[in-house]
């Protein structure tokens, strides 16, 4: 078991090694450059002024210097200066951004588990029912609808007609004069809708998952067995069938978060909330690299390291794994 | 259930009329929204437009425009421009006070101007203070800024925000604590700053004009323009610009009205097609003015502004005091634009289309993505040229791509874009010959010795009917030329919650005024405190 967890944490660095190489590569290949979005076609900027502020970011040196300037500092985990004029370090950016994206990522990991595994026990155990069909379409709905539509949909019905949750952010305006309870209160109800709908794509994925798995379950010989020894039915379904079927599901958590990571991009800049997609999307729309790569290289180091809880508890669970 | 009695409350207001004018009275909070976040407020330092809104509340600069664009004190009590109009002499206001309570001097504004011409600064508004030959201090309260040549625009280039020296001098500017927390002379003194969520300002109770009657300024950000619409119909914002569309359309329901007072007014800006003067199809003015004739502006103005415009004439906008509206005009005509096609050799051939020597007039207009106003111009101009035998294709392409692969490459045959302008003009970076370098702004190099003249002599002169006149005469040769077709003049449109009152439209805008806006008593909205963190 040491082995193998050794090798997969040796495996990766150099993935996280080329992760950071491409990304470099590309984000430098999109034409514009700090600043250039504000300095293009603008009258007061002179030439002299534009070579100014790219020698001040060292834009003037070769692709593979700048990347090496980067590599040599991420290692020795500075991820550098932002490019936004406020020159801030990039590390203090991202942590006063992270905890309401975890929070928010989170929740929302909790909610399509708690929703999708009933719902995927649901139809495996009523297969073909009609509340199999309802459910199915109505989780397919969620995964095929765009996150954004949705969204707007759902803010125009309960923010501007019912009145009932607020549109956008995090904390209400009088949020420091509130108690403690209210406060929580507060901040769950601007978190309803966000939560909400960043669950809501993926509970096809874990129902779909489930109701396979389980499906797959009910078929093995030992269920006859168990149904044979006169077990009552839920006791089948609990103790011998669910155990197992869970398992590949439990996986399918690690490997979901690049998925939220992504999602949070997008729900976290229509809910103006404060989080860490938010600050990739103006990051990326100002071609601030060092926030860029800082961004994209904690979203690798979490996903490898998704993937790699995901492996373990596989090879925890199964030994043919653990062993091959 | 907070939320509910918070909206509750508001609810309760909504059905409060706001008709009546009411005192003025202190209090009150006005929010504001943002697409993008503030970047760094010393606006030396930054460029983008929520940075320079914030600032703008709490920096002041020795000049400002007043409501009818006349150019009138603000940290500077008066000023004198020499005889030989070489040098202008700044008397400075007394008693102005910083934010920290020290006294405001000439010496902050020589360090203003020592900070911006270092070249390790690295700032985008050097270039006019570069062309200040010396700067003095004569005394505490005087400042004399003298110039190589007499340049026009130098009084208002003072309008630039003043630093404090006290807090800057002898540190790097690049990396000071004032970026997040700014400390001006301005109308509101920085509070609060969330990063990602809103930018908090309260009212200066000793600003040197009088303390301003609204007591705190918020900043939100709303990243999405869908989102901040409909934080504006949830009374979540109280001023923002609105669409067309939802200025006309989505806005008109009572609820909206009774809450929200709509202003519209001429903006500084204007939207063109320009030529890329370097290709063989429109080195010829004639076909430039065929094409000009060709588009209809008018359709323009009401298919896609829905009326919100006006036909434009030239590179200076109708609320300018140098603007002529006595130039050649092209109304929409099929006929002349045939005919002015026909002197420059162009054939209409069986199939309708035109052609010159057998080659067919095509060519590609380029639009950035995401405005959605110019690529249907692009559109209805595709339709209209192909009524009269030209075909144009449409590429879409995202800002960073069509500015540095192709207008900056010269590489493009005509292209849909717009100037915001200054009011006070000075068009030697978009026209003068000279300016056609890479990443210069005349892009469409555009050549004329007559208007190379007229600008540079505009340029050195003081004298504001001796500068109308060349003016003048600059958009006639301009209209002349047509080198761009000047397509129309926006209205901004704008919602503000009716609460504010005091509010003068003019042509400077809204908010020159904004500390006299104010919110009677009971029409209160926001308590003392809210939105402020412990």
């Amino acid at each position: 078991m040491l082995r193998y967890l050794l090798k997969r944490l040796l495996f990766m660095v150099p993935m996280l090694f080329g992760i950071t190489l491409i990304s470099f590569v590309v984000i430098h290949l999109v034409p514009g450059e700090p600043g250039a979005l504000e300095t293009d076609m603008n009258p007061k900027i002179t030439k002299q002024v534009r070579e100014r502020i790219r020698a001040f970011y060292g834009l003037d040196k070769p692709l593979h210097v700048q990347y090496g300037m980067w590599l040599t500092r991420i290692v020795k985990l500075d991820f550098g200066i932002s490019f936004s004029p406020d020159r801030r370090p990039v590390i203090d950016k991202i942590k006063e951004r992270l905890p309401v994206t975890i929070l928010i990522n989170l929740l929302s990991m909790a909610l399509i588990f708690l929703v999708g595994i009933p719902i995927g026990i649901y139809c495996a155990r009523y297969k073909d029912s009609i509340l199999d069909k309802v459910l199915t379409s109505f989780v397919f709905a969620g995964y095929a609808a765009p996150t954004f539509w949705i969204a707007l949909l759902l803010m125009m019905f309960f923010g501007v007609y019912l009145e009932l949750l607020p549109i956008s952010g995090i904390k209400s305006f009088n949020f420091s004069e509130l108690s403690f309870f209210d406060k929580t209160i507060d901040v769950a109800k601007h978190l309803i809708l966000p939560v909400c709908i960043s669950g809501f794509g993926g509970l096809a994925g874990i129902s779909r998952y489930m109701k396979n798995s389980l499906l797959e379950v009910l078929r093995q010989e030992y269920i006859t067995t168990a149904y044979a020894k006169g077990l009552p039915e839920g006791m089948v379904l609990r103790k011998h069938a669910l155990r197992n079927a869970l398992l590949p599901v439990i996986t399918i958590l690690g490997l979901s978060v690049p998925g939220l990571i992504g999602g949070s991009v997008i729900f976290e800049s229509i809910f103006s909330i404060p989080g860490m997609g938010q600050l990739f999307y103006m990051s990326v729309m100002a071609r601030d690299y060092p926030t860029i790569m800082g961004i994209l290289v904690i979203g690798a180091f979490l996903t490898l390291l998704g993937n790699l809880i995901a492996d373990i508890s596989y090879a925890l669970a199964d030994p043919r794994i653990r062993i091959g | 259930m907070i939320a509910f009695l918070l909206f509750g409350c508001s609810q309760q207001k909504g059905t409060l009329s706001y008709d009546d004018p009411g005192k003025p009275a202190y209090g009150d909070m006005i929010v504001m929204a943002s697409i993008g976040e503030a970047s760094n407020l010393i606006p030396l330092l930054s460029t983008d437009s929520a940075s320079h809104e914030i600032a703008g509340q709490i920096y002041n600069g020795l000049v400002k425009y007043d409501k009818d664009l006349n150019i009138v004190g603000n940290l500077a009590e008066s000023w004198e421009i020499s005889k030989d109009n070489l040098s202008i002499t700044f008397r400075l206001k007394k008693g102005v006070k910083w934010h920290d309570g020290k006294p405001f001097t000439a010496h902050d504004v020589m360090y203003t101007y020592k900070v911006t011409v270092d070249p390790k600064t690295p700032t985008a508004y050097a270039a006019d203070f570069q062309l200040v030959k010396k700067a003095e201090v004569l005394d505490d309260h005087t400042f004399k800024a003298t110039y190589g040549k007499p340049f026009a625009p130098a009084l208002i280039s003072w309008a630039t925000a003043i630093m404090p020296r006290h807090l800057l001098e002898g540190k790097d500017i690049t990396t000071s604590p004032l970026i997040r927390r700014p400390i001006g002379t301005g109308p509101f003194v920085f509070k609060e700053w969330i990063p990602g969520d809103r930018v908090i300002l309260t009212a200066n109770t000793s600003y040197f004009e009088g303390r301003p009657y609204i007591s705190r300024y918020m900043m939100r950000i709303i990243p999405d323009s869908a989102t901040m619409f409909l934080e504006l119909k949830r009374y979540g914002i109280d001023m923002m610009g609105l669409a067309p569309l939802q200025f006309l359309k989505q806005t008109e329901y009572p609820r909206f009205k009774q809450e929200y007072n709509k202003y519209k007014y001429l903006a500084f800006n204007y939207t063109y097609l320009g030529f890329n003067l370097k290709h063989g199809l429109f080195k010829d003015k004639r076909v430039r003015q065929a094409i000009s004739h060709a588009i209809d502006r008018k359709e323009i103005i009401d298919g896609i502004l829905l009326g919100l415009g006006e036909e434009a004439t030239g590179p200076f906008t109708p609320n300018m005091w140098a603007y002529n509206g006595n130039v050649k005009r092209y109304g929409y005509s099929k006929e002349k634009a045939l005919a002015l096609l026909k002197e420059a050799g162009y054939e209409r051939g069986a199939d309708g289309t035109l052609k010159r020597n057998g080659s067919p007039f095509e060519f590609t207009l380029l639009v950035n993505q995401g405005n959605t106003v110019r690529i249907q111009c692009a559109e209805l101009i595709q339709r209209r040229l192909f009524e009269i035998g030209i075909t144009v294709k449409i590429r879409v392409l995202e800002w960073a791509s069509l500015i540095n692969e192709f207008i900056d490459k010269r590489n493009f045959d005509a292209v849909i874009l717009g100037w915001s302008i200054n009011p006070e003009p000075d068009p030697y970076d978009i026209w003068h010959s000279s300016k056609q370098g890479p990443k210069e702004l005349n892009f469409i190099s555009f050549e004329n010795k007559e208007v190379d003249e007229i600008i540079e002599k505009a340029r050195h002169t003081f004298d504001r009917a001796e500068r109308k006149r060349y003016y003048g005469r600059f958009q006639e040769v301009i209209a002349e030329e047509a080198p761009y077709v000047f397509l129309f003049y926006p209205y901004a449109t704008v919602a503000i919650h009716k609460r504010f009152k005091g509010i003068q439209p003019a042509a400077a805008g809204l908010t020159h005024n904004f500390i006299k806006w104010y919110v009677p008593e009971d029409q209160r909205r926001y308590k003392a405190n809210a939105a402020l963190s412990p």
